[in-house]
């Protein structure tokens, strides 16, 4: 089922904000905003909570630790334990730079890899919408006209109040 | 001043551009057909590659008997390039990262070009190690892989591996942290190219960015992590770097200022060279609005706080030298300055000491010829820093026997003329093909859009008006 969607097109930063936190108050869906650069305070104009991807970080990051550490460890005194230097066979200092190293890697590759997961980003993909100039120079609020309390005249209005350009409807997944 | 909200500071993009504006100006270099200037630099650069390339080929062929080096100086020039190639790289992530998590938005001007030079001195650093192998066709053996012969591992306890790891980790979240900022402009570029082939391109590695702001907001959570990952790796690098040296017994090497020593250097470096770069490319890619003298001084800012943290470490580890005691140490350090090689002591004390000390001046900072040219004198006396360290610490150590002299063969030069010229090479054509700056950056950092009289803000002008015909407008 696709639902109508309400577009309404915005030339600047406070306007955006400002839309969205009326819309927010005004009590309509927010489907999304979009906008050319990452507008701050948006997120918290839209309601949306702060993203998990640091955890992800975290978890890889420890993984990447863990993991590397017992393989040197492995490699170094048990799989194929070589005297060097009269050292011990886990030298657990010599080791930290290399762990370091891969907690790194581990926790970088793991967190871009699981934000283009979770947005569904990846080589090739077609912008699933697109809105004029919507990565130029607009920004674009995207409501729901979910039920019969939307009144198209007042949104129009809401919007108007801060300084939109224009508005359109469409159809969900027509893009 | 009705043109932005603050009276206290500036702004840092000039010429009260608008969104589109920055848009239209960064991508029309990469829609202009390159000019002259363009064509010059690249036939240079590219002569210089094939000459370096012609090197590297006639030294893996014939083995490294080619270079200068003998028994007892066994890294010299190559791992001299090494080590200041690394250090030029290091500016990129200090500018991305660092300057990111202390929110200098200045940074937003250079960080993509800076990013990308980080990129290609990794990849010129990474050059000279492997042929240093003599059989660069072995180079996998630095991994650890299973194998029959043990399996033999590689010694985890070694800097040698260490440095493999972190140059390795260094280029790789480099690399991804370029490309996650490359995004959203590649899709601005996607929308507003009418050639097909780039469209097709720049479509296929926008990975159908849309502009959703439930995706910045991730997009800004993995920004700031990588930021927060970068930060210590970088340090960690050089660190990593400098202790090839620092856990060896040579007398010059084995101290435990290195690895401060040898981050300070690396920014100080780094700084340098994108200024360098930075100066040139403002000037022929007409970026001036956007790297304006602002940005310039901030970097010779860097510059002079960085300088002085070298020229300090130079004075410490002389004085450890003569205070603790330690004859070889000493000798290490006399030799340095007075012995055979004084000639590049002094040159290098020339450059990183006394010439940065110019930059305290304001009118020195915002003469951009000047700063050019003491950029220009920083890069040759980093190079010469290395050289110093490394070349001269061995030539004479413990055992007067085995003293000996060194000298670069053609072959050696050659080859760090084509490291140069593949850097230039890989910049030159980054010019060509990717946004030099980070449009979605730069956006959030301009005045427009946050006048509080909204009706100032000017319309952008020359912009195809795509919305006007949509269909269903209502207003």
């Amino acid at each position: 089922m696709s639902r109508r969607l309400f577009v309404a097109y915005f030339k600047g930063e406070q306007d955006i904000l400002g839309a969205t936190r009326a819309a927010r108050s005004a009590g309509h869906e927010i489907l999304d905003v979009y906008t050319p650069y990452a507008v701050h305070g948006l997120d918290k104009a839209m309601g949306l909570k702060p993203s998990r991807l640091p955890w992800v970080c975290l978890v890889f990051g420890l993984l990447g630790a863990t993991a590397k550490l017992w393989f040197q460890i492995w490699t170094s005194a048990f799989n194929w334990p070589v005297n060097i230097g009269g050292k011990p066979l886990a030298s657990i200092p010599a080791f930290v730079p290399v762990t370091f190293e891969i907690t790194v890697l581990f926790a970088g590759l793991g967190t871009v890899g699981a934000f283009l997961l979770v947005s569904r980003l990846r080589p090739g993909r077609k912008p699933p919408v697109s809105y004029d100039r919507a990565t130029n120079d607009r920004f674009v609020l995207v409501l729901v006209e979910g039920d019969a309390s939307f009144d198209l005249q007042k949104t129009i209005e809401l919007c108007k109040e801060h300084g939109c350009l224009n508005v359109e409807e469409r159809l969900e997944n027509e893009s | 001043m009705s043109d932005h909200t603050s009276i206290l500071r500036s702004p840092l993009i000039l010429g009260n551009k608008s969104y589109s504006d920055v848009t239209e100006d960064v991508a029309l270099p990469l829609d202009r057909s390159p000019g002259k200037e363009w064509w010059m630099a690249f036939a240079v650069s590219s002569s210089m590659l094939f000459l370096g390339l012609a090197a590297v080929t006639y030294q893996v062929l014939t083995g490294i008997g080619t270079w200068g080096l003998n028994n007892t100086v066994g890294w010299a020039f190559d791992i001299t390039n090494f080590v200041f190639w690394i250090g030029i790289g290091h500016a990129g992530t200090l500018i991305s990262a660092i300057l990111f998590l202390f929110r200098q938005k200045w940074r937003t001007s250079v960080n993509r070009s800076a990013e990308a030079m980080t990129i290609f001195a990794v990849i010129c650093a990474g050059i000279f190690p492997i042929i240093h192998m003599g059989r660069p066709w072995l180079a996998f053996w630095v991994l650890p892989y299973p194998n029959l012969r043990g399996p033999l591992w590689v010694n985890f306890r070694s800097p040698l591996v260490w440095d493999m790891f972190a140059i390795g980790t260094y280029f790789t979240i480099s690399l991804v942290f370029w490309f996650v900022g490359l995004i959203p402009d590649l899709a601005t570029l996607r929308d507003r190219t009418t050639s097909k082939i780039k469209k097709k391109l720049y479509g296929f590695f926008s990975l159908g960015w849309d502009g959703s702001n439930r995706t910045w907001l991730r997009y800004e959570t993995v920004y700031l992590l990588l930021a927060g990952l970068a930060t210590p790796l970088v340090v960690s690098v050089h660190t990593i770097v400098s202790w090839d040296f620092a856990t060896s017994v040579i007398p010059g090497w084995h101290t435990t200022i290195f690895p401060p020593y040898f981050v300070a250097g690396a920014v100080f470096s780094g700084f340098a060279m994108v200024l360098t770069l930075m100066i040139i490319a403002r000037k022929v890619l007409h970026f001036e609005e956007y790297i304006t003298l602002h940005h310039i001084e901030s970097m010779a800012k860097v510059i002079i706080a960085t300088g002085g943290m070298v020229a300090l470490a130079y004075l410490t580890e002389l004085f450890v030298a003569m205070y603790s005691g330690n004859e070889y140490e000493r000798f290490a350090f006399i030799n340095r300055m007075f012995g055979p090689y004084a000639w590049a002591y002094w040159i290098m004390v020339s450059c990183n000491v006394l010439s940065p000390q110019l930059l305290w001046f304001k009118k020195v900072r915002t003469n951009v010829t000047l700063v050019f040219l003491l950029s220009l004198a920083i890069n040759v006396g980093m190079w010469f820093e290395r050289f110093v360290i490394i070349t001269i610490s061995l030539t004479r150590d413990y055992l007067p026997a085995s003293w000996d002299g060194y000298a670069p063969s053609l072959v050696e030069i050659a080859t760090l003329i084509g490291s140069f010229g593949l850097f230039l090479t890989l910049f030159l054509l980054f010019t060509r093909l990717l946004p030099m700056i980070a449009i979605g950056e730069v956006k959030g950092v301009l005045s427009y859009g946050r006048t509080k009289d909204r009706d100032s803000a000017r319309e952008p002008k020359g912009v195809r008006a795509l919305h006007e015909k949509v269909p269903g407008g209502v207003v």
